[in-house]
């Protein structure tokens, strides 16, 4: 209870301070003197068959045999196994019923496969073969009950509604394998569920908001070991850090308008932030965003690397980010329709 | 006015019964996931169907890909959605039959006669469409919209008549039932009149007397049961009285039909020579799949199917006789392998050894029950 009304008492000098940014779809983010991480992008990492393209570049994810997932929006939504060369594998869920509009894929500890669809408004979890072994949410039908022609849908789920998403962008998952999914356009909330898909609880007032326990737009989602939860809550200009209990423990609103985040791997776990430039490219954005920090999981920045534009090694809306190896990212960007293999830190100038 | 009474005491009875469930048997189980082999580029969607033939290869009706619209002059049409799929025996991936066929939109139900003939009942295309055991169409049953509704201003249901379904106008004369699927749906805006012949609107499940008559049930909100001759021709409709969200139809030896009667949490029975309602029968919650085993002990199953976004109610299937008395009761709502997920279809060809097709878990688990 006190925790509450403190933080409800730092929002409003926050929200005070930053109203002009929040009125913006992408904010300049307010860090300031943040050193400038080298990077280099691999050119020509991912080699696909003839034939095969990549769309807007939605997600992407590494397994722990380092194997590539490139979720993204073709002609079809689909998604794409490299190995960790780059070569391409194979197409998974060719024709699946809930790939309809790409948002997310993420690789649990177990390297299930997950992929978060907007369009199918679903969750699906895949094991590593590319089978689906659960599903959380439901497809909306495409003709109502009684009737066999179509109608234009409605948002008929609700923010109090336990198995069913609305645009749902992301999923993390605890220690323990609870499930973690920000709900997303329409709900602005988090839900969680138990590793078998049952509704335990959920964040967000289901109102597009800036309270402390609100969101606006929650586009990105991670875990750390310790349990901890972060929340992208791009409209707001803000990471979120809960417990796994969905109880606040801090925010983190200088780095601008979060589209993806990513906790990584290794001994040391760093907090990636993507500040992406909006995908409609509007005039002078170039100028203000496009950028990715590297943070402490406390919420230190260390530094920040990359810049909006459209050349290798340039980022083109940041959607999906991997932070497996932090010295090794590979990102997906929206607007470029590609994937990039990224060397961060000393290694991009020593392997130059 | 004879008949309202006597459904009221029926269902006086009824009340009864539903209070008794609460002490149904447990009966004891084992689930695994019934099918294996697919090919990479395969997968299941939601199961609405899954049937079983004479050596017992397995069929299912699955939601998978996506319906497409594209834009005509002023219209927009529709293709694709599910697919069928066959498994030997062994519940291994062998083929798919109906590829790319002009109904196949939003799968329904599957059923296979007693000549092995393969009938897929869709919802979006509102067609039944019979295949043989090669394969091949042998028959199909109402037409498919041209159009869908979508974007496009549709008229109000039930007023002006026709206006989305125009498309559909020129089946009705085939039918036999006269007047086309566009006028009988006009009038006082109410409840739109049961069409006759096929211009089906939501059609749900299909079955078969021992003459080879075939039987509809045309499903959700407009809800009737047509009946047509072992050729197609149809013969009446039956309206289903007072019923509310049918989802399935079975028939047994005798030729009664049992109909799932979702909306009301009931099955009624009803004779197929003249349509008169026999019983209802209660207790087993909303009826959802149903399935009743052949001769000669029969035996009705039935799933009390949670909605698809409530894991919180249902779940369990209960073996009922055909009179109406509860065997046993089965399975609990959720995800996991023997949990049950909006159950769309059982196939109980042999019994106590059923397949079980959800829609809510995109599987189907082979369920083995202990016989007592």
């Amino acid at each position: 209870m006190t925790r509450r009304s403190k933080w409800t008492f730092a929002l409003f000098a926050m929200v005070a301070v930053g109203w002009a940014g929040q009125l913006q779809a992408q904010s300049r983010a307010t860090a300031t003197n943040v050193p400038e991480i080298p990077i280099r992008a691999v050119e020509g990492f991912f080699k696909l068959p003839e034939g095969y393209y990549f769309g807007e570049g939605i997600g992407i994810a590494t397994n722990s045999q380092g194997h590539i997932f490139v979720y993204h929006r073709s002609g079809d939504t689909r998604l794409f196994e490299f190995d960790a060369d780059g070569n391409f594998i194979r197409e998974l869920g060719v024709g699946l019923y809930g790939f309809e509009m790409a948002h997310k894929v993420r690789v649990d500890r177990e390297d299930n496969i997950w992929v978060v669809d907007e369009g199918a408004n679903m969750v699906i979890k895949m094991n590593p073969e590319g089978r689906v072994t659960m599903v959380i949410g439901r497809r909306p039908e495409p003709v109502p009950p009684g009737q066999n022609t179509a109608v234009p849908p409605t948002d008929n789920t609700g923010p109090n509604h336990k198995y069913l998403l609305a645009r749902p962008t992301d999923v993390t998952w605890d220690q323990q394998g609870n499930i973690f999914i920000s709900d997303g356009y329409f709900n602005h909330r988090v839900v969680k569920y138990s590793p078998d898909g049952i509704y335990m609880g959920q964040v967000g007032s289901g109102q597009n908001g800036n309270g402390p326990d609100q969101f606006s737009t929650p586009h990105t989602i991670a875990s750390d070991r310790q349990g901890r939860i972060y929340v992208g809550d791009r409209g707001n200009a803000r990471v979120k850090v809960y417990d796994s209990n969905l109880n606040l423990i801090t925010m983190y609103t200088n780095v601008g308008n979060p589209w993806e985040i990513c906790v990584s791997g290794g001994d040391h776990q760093y907090l990636f932030v993507s500040n992406s430039n909006p995908d409609s490219n509007p005039a002078a954005s170039w100028n203000q965003t496009g950028e990715i920090y590297k943070m402490e999981l406390d919420g230190t920045i260390l530094g920040r690397f990359g810049e909006a534009g459209k050349n290798p090694g340039q980022f083109q809306t940041v959607h999906g980010l991997d932070c497996r190896n932090p010295d090794e990212l590979y990102t997906s960007e929206i607007s470029a329709w590609r994937a990039q293999k990224i060397l961060v830190g000393p290694r991009a100038v020593s392997e130059q | 006015m004879n008949r309202s009474v006597k459904i009221f005491a029926v269902a006086a009875l009824a009340t009864a019964t539903s209070l008794s469930a609460q002490n149904v048997p447990q009966i004891q189980f084992n689930a695994v996931d019934a099918l294996s082999g697919f090919p990479e580029t395969i997968h299941l969607g939601e199961v609405a169907g899954v049937a079983r033939n004479s050596r017992n290869e397995i069929y299912v009706y699955t939601r998978t890909g996506d319906p497409t619209m594209s834009l005509g002059t002023s219209r927009y049409m529709s293709h694709f959605g599910s697919r069928i799929f066959k498994f030997d025996a062994r519940g291994r991936f062998e083929r798919e039959i109906g590829q790319q066929i002009y109904g196949a939109q939003f799968a329904q139900q599957v059923r296979i006669d007693r000549n092995d003939h393969v009938w897929v009942v869709d919802r979006m295309s509102g067609q039944v469409i019979r295949f043989d055991q090669q394969g091949r169409i042998v028959m199909v049953l109402s037409r498919k919209p041209e159009a869908m509704g979508g974007a496009v201003a549709a008229p109000p249901r039930g007023g002006g008549g026709g206006g989305a379904q125009a498309g559909r106008g020129g089946d009705a004369g085939r039918g036999g039932g006269g007047g086309g699927g566009g006028a009988a749906a006009g009038g006082r805006g109410g409840a739109p009149a049961m069409p006759e012949g096929e211009s089906f609107n939501s059609p749900v499940d299909v079955v078969w007397d021992a003459q080879g008559n075939i039987f509809v049930a045309d499903g959700l909100a407009r809800t009737r049961i047509a009946k047509y001759d072992p050729e197609g021709r149809f013969v009446t409709n039956y309206a289903a009285p007072g019923a509310a969200n049918i989802y399935g139809m079975q028939i047994d030896a005798q030729g009664n039909l049992y109909v799932a009667d979702y909306g009301n949490q009931r099955i009624l029975v009803v004779n197929s020579t003249n349509g008169q309602l026999i019983r209802e029968i209660r207790g087993v919650g909303s009826p959802m799949a149903i399935c009743v085993s052949p001769p000669p002990n029969q035996f009705l199953y039935v799933s009390n199917s949670n909605p698809p976004d409530n894991l919180e109610v249902g779940g369990e299937i209960y073996k009922v006789r055909l009179d109406g008395t509860i065997v046993g009761r089965f399975g609990t709502v959720g995800k996991r392998i023997g949990q049950f997920g909006t159950v769309n279809a059982i196939d109980c060809r042999v019994e106590n050894d059923l397949l079980v097709g959800e829609i809510g878990n995109w599987r189907v688990q082979r369920v083995t029950l202990r016989s007592e």
